[in-house]
């Protein structure tokens, strides 16, 4: 294939380092979390030092996470305002299932998928931190009646869980959707892939003149 | 506490392989506490704090005889002082030894995460083994009789061994040694609820005539047994659970979450991992690489 000596920037350098901040504190987060949620997981605590500082760790990753993620939202919520085209996107979501993009409608800067992602981890997030908050042993273990802990650890469970589930779809659909991944990594994509996936991005940058230093030389 | 074999765990916490259970024939023990022959004397708290080397930092007074206010990881066991005006008008001083009552359904150790952290004898005693806790205070939620404190100091779960050191070689619960009145009671459970049988047919004969014991099946039934004068009404005891059982919300996270989340979790990778080798990724073709440029060229000509 022909490389393109054109690209345009998708992530900027502060988008991608705060994407790979929450990457890695959900990630410890995920191993530190699955060890005290299965007994067969239990081994994973060893990664962090034992038990007692898986326990301990867990809280103060979490806290990271959570401002980290609010630099997230602050920085892309804008371009995930849910619009009528995304439901029409769903509805053809066979097409790209089935790799048949071109029969999908043309896609914005995110599609329904990527947005669905987005909120799904807005609202999920929250309500770890605050689940977690009222079963934070070590601070909070007197704040709240044994009932109201009880009912926070079943909803840290299963939120975790409903989050583990998108971000696996999250992880798949950046490898399975080729050349993803660099514009997270270096930050930038192809026109090719831009065409491809965001048209519709495409040609409202190729349109707009403020969007000019987005358009670069390959580095 | 964990001094004995372990073939004479019958329950492991966070654990899904079937314990040593070859030996199958050992004794249930239970304690047995008779409110109506406790004198309030405290000489089981005090025994308590000898025998297992505690001492709870002096409080303050709270306006009652129950002296610490709580228990903690250094109070295993407490006398809880309550006044009752009965239907008379008369006033009844409901004296309960409280701690830990052994379930023989342990909701502290269902919701445990770290294995061996809480184990079950053989003869039904609840134990924590302290080098395997985590500190996570999952127990204190699992615990249908709100018992487990956790130290702020070393980060571990503590609550009544019911002596298990002592009873493994043969001797009584140090508060049973030291009840001056026989009001706490030790033995097989068989026993105990024998001779409770007989204290309550003699308090009914002095005209209480809703006396009996308190051994909740709810929780399989407990180690430690209190005979009641108002065995209708146990919460009249500082709160004794008219109804104890592991919560429902505690059931749904430790039984039916823990299969669901890993299908759900090992589904949705296998997915990908299926479509990934079936459909194939999607890749840019060369088409879309000339188009996209074109796109990007086109606007850069117009004025």
């Amino acid at each position: 294939m022909s490389r393109p000596n054109t690209v345009i920037v998708r992530y900027t350098a502060v988008n991608r380092v705060n994407h790979w901040i929450t990457a890695i504190c959900f990630v410890l987060m995920v191993l530190s979390g699955l060890s005290m949620f299965h007994p067969m997981l239990f081994f994973l605590s060893a990664l962090f030092g034992g038990g007692q500082w898986t326990r301990a760790v867990h809280p103060w990753i979490g806290i990271v996470l959570l401002i980290s993620y609010l630099g997230l939202i602050i920085q892309f919520w804008r371009e995930n305002l849910v619009e009528r085209e995304d439901i029409e996107w769903l509805k053809q979501a066979q097409f790209v299932i089935t790799n048949e993009e071109e029969n999908a409608p043309e896609v914005g800067r995110n599609n329904a998928g990527q947005k669905i992602v987005f909120w799904s981890m807005t609202f999920l997030i929250p309500v770890l931190f605050l689940s977690g908050l009222v079963i934070w042993e070590v601070y909070f273990g007197e704040a709240t009646s044994i009932p109201v802990q009880r009912a926070a650890a079943l909803i840290h469970s299963l939120a975790a869980v409903a989050a583990i589930i998108v971000w696996v779809v999250h992880v798949y659909a950046a490898i399975w959707v080729r050349d993803s991944m660099r514009a997270m990594t270096q930050g930038y994509v192809t026109p090719g892939w831009a065409w491809r996936h965001h048209r519709k991005w495409l040609k409202e940058l190729a349109s707009d003149p403020q969007s000019k230093h987005l358009i670069r030389k390959r580095p | 506490m964990s001094d004995l074999q372990s073939q004479d765990f019958i329950r492991i916490s966070a654990s899904t392989m079937t314990p040593p259970s070859a030996r199958s024939h050992e004794d249930q023990v239970a304690k047995l506490i008779d409110v109506s022959r406790c004198i309030g004397c405290k000489a089981c708290q005090a025994a308590c704090m000898e025998w297992n080397d505690l001492r709870q930092d002096i409080g303050h007074f709270e306006g009652s005889y129950q002296n610490p206010d709580d228990l903690s990881p250094s109070v295993w066991t407490l006398m809880k002082f309550a006044e009752y005006e009965n239907e008379q008008g008369n006033l009844e001083w409901l004296i309960r030894k409280d701690g830990c009552m052994h379930c023989a359904d342990p909701g502290c150790l269902k919701a445990c995460p770290a294995p061996g952290a809480i184990v079950q004898y053989a003869n039904g005693i609840v134990d924590f083994v302290s080098d395997k806790c985590i500190g996570c205070g999952y127990c204190v939620k699992g615990c249908p009789f709100d018992i487990p404190r956790i130290s702020k100091v070393d980060h571990k779960s503590y609550k009544c061994t019911l002596c298990s050191d002592r009873v493994s070689v043969g001797l009584e619960p140090a508060c049973v040694k030291a009840c001056p009145t026989g009001a706490i009671m030790f033995g097989s459970k068989a026993d105990m609820t024998e001779w409770a049988g007989e204290r309550i047919e003699d308090l009914k004969s002095r005209g209480f005539s809703n006396a009996g014991l308190y051994d909740p099946q709810a929780v399989g039934g407990t180690h430690v047994m209190y005979v009641l004068h108002h065995a209708d009404r146990p919460s009249l005891y500082s709160g004794l659970p008219d109804h104890p059982q592991i919560s429902p919300v505690v059931s749904a996270w430790k039984g039916i979450l823990k299969p669901l989340a890993m299908i759900g979790i090992a589904a949705a990778a296998l997915a990908g991992i299926f479509h990934g080798v079936t459909e194939g990724p999607n890749e840019v073709t060369e088409k879309d690489e000339e188009e996209g440029e074109r796109a990007l060229n086109e606007t850069e000509k117009t004025p």
